[in-house]
């Protein structure tokens, strides 16, 4: 390489401001704050209300229907006894992940483009748990013994078994939401009291004035605040990490072919980044284009998540050569069949396994190009490609590892039913209802966060104005 | 801007938050307290028969043996209710007229069994086994209580698993001769250790496994 002479390289160009200039404290609170308190009901809200609820709705039935006759009105069978529930599960436990990505390792690192999206991020972390935690219960065939799960003293003198991964998901997710829980409400505390103060509603004011518990924005509290706020977030990190790595347990601890992996954990983690990036971005194009956000969801924005789900599918393609490259390197007959035969030639969920790789290999590849990372709607397709692919992902690992293993006269093949599906369109309709009611009833961006980022940007101006008048003149 | 919270609220907000917290355990706590209080376990509850059968009458006042009614306990797995015939081998000719008995005497007639109600009523995935409980030197007593104290039946322990468990870890405490098992009232006596060295001898000489005990498959099989 010719060496290059400093002078003529083109200066690092900086990063665009995480928010359009020209807003001041006010206009962000007014602007944010509109969107809860002045917005009337809009047909546009009602409709993707109805159509959430009606979703909801099937989900309700499926499960009725599922506790009535038993999980016999699914599609499994004997080799394949984990179907659509345990796929949906760690699809959405995986969705998860990138609300608490975004809130909490993002503010550990000191990001300050992830002030605009945190608050619906964590929301999405919320209500995908909320759809993932009812998954593990759902699939019991005895769902209402779902408490012998817990350790607590009993009358049966019995305890959990803590080798089977299944008792560390019940920990894992459960924690999980707790974490995820406390740290976005302790994150909502002085949007509510903004509410609160900003509240014309006598009603309104009240049930924010509850809920915001006394927040004055004292000098102390915010210190206090902060203090809990890092700490939460320094809890949440190795949790993001833990948990998805315990979902990925339940499958690499097993002995079968195809499950029985170590790369698992890393990969199973990178997986539940790419998705819940990919569901993130799903979510703030519409939105941010609906309310009219673009000031405060930039184009950088998107380009930056654009990359993060660049870098982790990145990661995800290296997990399935890795996959391959093991199944041939073990010489192992079962696992070289499993993953380099059955799943892309020999066995019946062939077209599945190219659509996966199609969806999360060769179409993330386009987020190379800038034009592409910054275009939201192209974006937006991808990211709704990527989320199908993660779900592919899940489904050719469940499945075709279960439904040809080691005997052959245990081979079956599986395919879900109504019901099965009933479920994954009904859980999709509880997250969309959960949501719907997020928007409507509180803040979608952390308003006070946004606040300080005005304040850190116009320190940043000042700094930047006083250098460039100082008389050395902007030598840094 | 005028107060929004009345300052009563700091009280009903200091009680929601003790409740917040205090709530979720004192309803745990309780349920745990219910499942094991009579209430879920029926100890000592004397439920309605078809005759009112005294044991304190026949087993106290008269001296019958326990296995002259509940013939298969040392064989079998079901010490067995006595069939009408038992009853009749006496009352055939004592209190022949008793109203009382008159139930009896409609079974004996009809050859219609007495639906006697069940208070040591065991879920059916349990195995329970009374021979091999009573070969190994376990009492009526220790499981039924004092039988020959009871005019009406009642069941005396939970026969909660953690109940059966505790003895099958520690099957020593409640082992007897085998000549004593069927008696009641019966004391270990003071000399050379008292019930903990006779457990731990008897434990040996009836070949009781106890690391096998607490098996899964002791019980549910």
């Amino acid at each position: 390489m010719a060496t290059v002479d400093p002078n003529t390289l083109e200066p690092m160009p900086k990063a665009p401001p995480a928010l359009a200039p020209g807003h001041t404290y006010g206009t962000v609170t007014d602007k944010i704050s509109a969107l809860v308190l002045v917005r009337p009901y809009n047909w546009r809200w009602v409709l993707g209300m109805g159509i959430g609820f009606a979703f909801l709705m099937l989900f309700l039935l499926g499960i009725t229907v599922l506790f009535t006759y038993g999980t016999g009105v699914w599609g499994l069978n004997v080799p394949v006894m984990w179907g659509f529930a345990i796929v949906n599960f760690v699809w959405w436990v995986g969705i998860g992940h990138a609300g608490t990505l975004i809130s909490a390792i993002l503010l550990l690192l000191k990001q300050d483009w992830r002030t605009s999206i945190n608050r619906f991020a964590e929301a999405m972390t919320l209500f995908a748990v909320a759809c993932a935690g009812t998954f593990p219960l759902l699939h019991l065939g005895r769902p209402w013994l779902f408490f012998w799960l817990m350790p607590y003293p009993n009358t049966m003198a019995l305890w959990p078994q803590w080798r089977s991964p299944l008792i560390w998901d019940v920990f894992a997710v459960s924690t999980y939401a707790t974490v995820s829980l406390l740290f976005w409400y302790v994150g909502l505390l002085p949007d509510l009291a903004t509410l609160r103060d900003r509240a014309k509603n006598k009603y309104a004011k009240l049930a924010y004035g509850i809920f915001a518990l006394g927040w004055r924005g004292s000098a102390r509290h915010w210190h206090r605040y902060r203090t809990a706020y890092m700490l939460l977030a320094a809890l949440a990190t190795p949790l993001v990490v833990s948990v998805h790595t315990i979902v990925a347990f339940d499958f690499a601890v097993s002995v079968i072919p195809g499950w029985h992996t170590t790369i698992f954990p890393p990969y199973f983690v990178a997986g539940a980044i790419f998705s819940g990036f990919a569901m993130v971005i799903t979510l703030c194009v519409p939105l941010r284009a609906a309310f009219g956000l673009k000031d405060f969801i930039t184009d950088r924005h998107l380009d930056n998540m654009a990359k993060v789900m660049l870098a982790t599918g990145l990661i995800v393609a290296y997990g399935y050569f890795m996959e391959d490259f093991m199944a041939w390197y073990s010489g192992n007959p079962y696992e070289n069949y499993t993953i380099l035969q059955n799943r892309p030639f020999a066995g019946p969920y062939t077209h599945t396994y190219w659509m996966l790789i199609t969806c999360n290999v060769i179409v993330p590849q386009l987020l190379w190009i800038k034009r592409v990372r910054s275009w939201a709607p192209l974006l937006w397709v991808i990211s709704i490609i990527v989320n199908i692919g993660m779900w592919l992902e899940r489904y050719i690992i469940v499945v075709t590892s279960l439904s040809r293993d080691f005997l052959v006269s245990s081979w079956s093949e599986y395919h879900g039913t109504v019901w099965d599906y009933s479920l994954y369109y009904g859980s999709l309709g509880l997250f969309a209802s959960l949501l719907f009611l997020f928007i409507r009833f509180l803040p979608v961006i952390a308003i006070a966060e946004m606040r300080e980022l005005i304040h850190e940007t116009q320190h940043h101006q000042a700094d930047e104005a006083a250098v460039a008048h100082s008389p050395q003149g902007g030598g840094h | 801007m005028p107060q929004i919270f009345h300052p009563s609220a700091n009280t009903l907000a200091r009680v929601s938050l003790a409740l917040l917290v205090g709530g979720p355990l004192g309803l745990l706590t309780l349920g745990y307290l219910l499942m094991k209080s009579p209430f879920q376990t029926q100890q000592r509850v004397i439920r309605e028969q078809p005759v009112p059968f005294s044991h304190e009458h026949h087993v106290k006042g008269l001296g019958i043996d326990c296995r002259y009614c509940h013939s298969s306990v040392e064989t079998s797995a079901n010490a067995g209710i006595p069939p009408t015939y038992t009853c009749m081998s006496c009352h055939s000719q004592i209190w022949s007229t008793s109203p009382m008995l008159e139930p009896v005497r409609a079974s004996l007639k009809t050859g219609q069994p007495l639906k006697w109600n069940r208070l040591h009523d065991l879920p059916d995935f349990v195995y329970f086994h009374h021979g091999i409980h009573v070969s190994k030197g376990v009492s009526c007593e220790s499981c039924h209580g004092r039988v020959d104290q009871m005019p009406l039946a009642w069941k005396e322990k939970p026969l909660t698993m953690e109940w059966c468990l505790e003895c099958h870890r520690q099957p020593g405490d409640n082992l007897r001769p085998k000549d004593a098992v069927f008696a009641m009232g019966w004391e270990p006596g003071s000399s050379a250790g008292g019930q903990a060295a006779l457990g731990q001898s008897l434990v040996r000489q009836n070949h009781v496994q106890v690391e096998q005990l607490t098996n899964c498959s002791v019980c549910h099989r």
